[in-house]
């Protein structure tokens, strides 16, 4: 029986000082994913593959509850479309309890579709068309109002309805988070959010429920909720002691870190992303001590997609070749690239192998399939000696991917869900030309002549 | 093809060029194809050996084969 092969590796020994951080952590070989193999996976739906644990999902979501529920007593979850807005993948956090946060109206139609009562989808966003805001005001779902342009405009429309709209407030503040995320709603420090709040509430025409502020993206310091909770609570404060408004809940958006790697950091995520206990200790401290009574505590709403959905994800995907670039450096070139894995603009991801290697890695930068030059994945990565046809696993990958993939250059690949036995499900077909072609449309003149060309008559 | 003469290799893999003062750490399959190389087999003679012995297509081996030779001759280590 022959042996093993593994291809002929010769590196050159740099003497200097060693990593403190050791140099092996991403050889570990990842053969199965919530017990279903990699290998099995590829052979039935195809490479590459997204992979979704349900198992995960529901876990990362209970977690996030309890953390929450364990320090303050009204919370309620609303999951964030964008970060994930598959059908499967909102319908596990529904089960779970979790309301709906959109931010277009086709996310709002989703939402609906999915089964989501109205009065439990957050209508969020800056580009809200007035037939869309008249739907949410109809099915009573609660509008967070951005600009005043779409507070004219639903106060337009609330006269020709039948009950009042709801409505909260969103708010951007200074919460010590630079720069400050100014773009989206009503400025608190400007007086701009309580213009908006005294126009609501004076034109009777509107039923002012929550206030609402989103502060950043993966948030590496709890602080600035504090800051953002304490804000909001006093203005929900001057709402009920100045405009004689009880506010019924205070949602501190989203912005939870994962635990994957930002590009350029100096530790790995797993060491630097404050957990959502810590998130809920200072939220849940803040909003207790601002004055309110236990019975009047307002609902907190927290709209968390990110810290919810990205480590049960994962990409499943191919080695098409290796190469040595012109500096020596080994390149090796992926089935998937960036536009499958946007996340890789922002993060290192970890990219395990899916079979077992020899201890013997070399550094390679890893491409995508794309014939573009920012089709590159990781810079430089310290792995196994893989060879075409090897199979890999990219790990955290639930968050965006799935919403900001492109369709450019190549077509979209299949995802699957493995259920709590680590059954796969497919829940969202590979992409096929004729389903592209669909949505074409070819002008006349540039159809084939509608009358085929007469054949030459042959001499007789 | 032929390793310099001063180069020094063990069989664990370790490699030294006392000309340059480079060492070097290569895998079982690159300390093997060395040792081969030092007692002045042919590529040809090498790769019929190493396909025989190692489950490999032939075409991987040949790119395999290149690849090395080339990492060699950067590193000097080749007449």
């Amino acid at each position: 029986m022959k042996q093993r092969y593994e291809r002929p590796l010769i590196r050159k020994l740099n003497a200097g000082p060693l990593n403190k951080f050791g140099s092996r952590s991403e050889a570990q070989a990842v053969t199965h994913v919530d017990g279903a193999a990699v290998e099995d996976l590829l052979a039935e739906f195809g490479s590459p593959l997204f992979v979704l644990s349900e198992k995960q999902l529901r876990r990362n979501y209970q977690q996030a509850v309890r953390a929450f529920r364990t320090r303050y007593p009204r919370v309620q979850f609303a999951w964030s479309y964008k970060t994930n807005y598959l059908n499967a993948v909102c319908r596990v956090f529904h089960q779970e309890g979790a309301w709906a946060e959109v931010v277009s109206g086709f996310e709002y139609q989703k939402a609906l579709l999915n089964g989501v009562p109205g009065p439990q989808i957050l209508f969020n966003g800056p580009g809200k068309s007035r037939a869309e805001l008249q739907l949410a005001a109809e099915n009573d779902s609660v509008i967070h109002l951005d600009h005043f342009d779409e507070l004219y405009e639903l106060l337009g429309l609330a006269e020709g309805l039948a009950r009042r709209p709801r409505v909260a407030v969103r708010v951007n503040l200074d919460a010590g988070v630079y720069p400050q995320w100014d773009r989206f709603g009503f400025n608190l420090e400007n007086g701009q959010a309580w213009n908006a709040i005294s126009r609501i509430v004076a034109s009777g025409r509107l039923e002012l429920v929550g206030l609402h502020c989103h502060i950043g993206t993966f948030m590496l310091s709890t602080k600035p909720y504090g800051v953002a909770a304490q804000k909001l609570a006093d203005l929900a404060w001057s709402c009920l002691t100045q405009l004689n408004t009880p506010i019924q809940y205070l949602d501190l958006g989203g912005g939870f870190p994962s635990t994957n790697t930002l590009k350029g950091a100096y530790l790995p995520g797993t060491d630097t992303a404050p957990s959502l206990d810590e998130f809920a200790e200072v939220i849940a401290d803040t909003l207790h001590r601002a004055g309110f009574r236990p019975e009047e505590l307002p609902l907190l709403i927290l709209e968390a997609g990110r810290v919810l959905v990205d480590d049960a994800g994962y990409l499943l995907g191919t080695v098409l070749a290796t190469k040595r670039l012109a500096d020596g450096r080994r390149a090796t070139i992926l089935d998937f690239g960036v536009n499958l894995l946007f996340t890789s603009f922002w993060y290192d991801h970890r990219i395990s192998p899916a079979g077992e290697f020899s201890h013997h890695t070399e550094d390679t930068v890893l491409f995508g399939p794309m014939c573009m030059n920012i089709d590159q994945l990781r810079e430089s990565v310290n792995l196994p000696l893989l060879n075409r046809g090897d199979q890999v696993v990219v790990h955290k990958v639930g968050a965006y991917n799935m919403t900001q993939w492109m369709q450019f250059i190549s077509l979209r690949p299949a995802i699957v869900l493995l259920d709590a036995q680590g059954r796969p499900h497919r829940i969202r077909q590979a992409e096929t030309v004729e389903y592209l072609q669909q949505l074409e449309e070819v002008p006349g003149h540039l159809l084939p002549a509608a009358v085929a060309p007469t054949r030459p008559a042959t001499a007789e | 093809m032929k390793l310099r003469k001063n180069i020094a290799t063990s069989e664990t893999g370790f490699i030294f060029n006392p000309a340059t003062g480079d060492s070097f750490a290569a895998n079982g399959l690159a300390t093997e194809i060395l040792q081969l190389l030092k007692q002045d087999r042919s590529p040809a003679d090498i790769k019929t050996h190493l396909l025989n012995r190692y489950d490999v297509e032939p075409r991987q081996l040949e790119k395999d084969w290149d690849d090395l030779v080339a990492q060699l001759r950067d590193f000097q280590l080749l007449d």
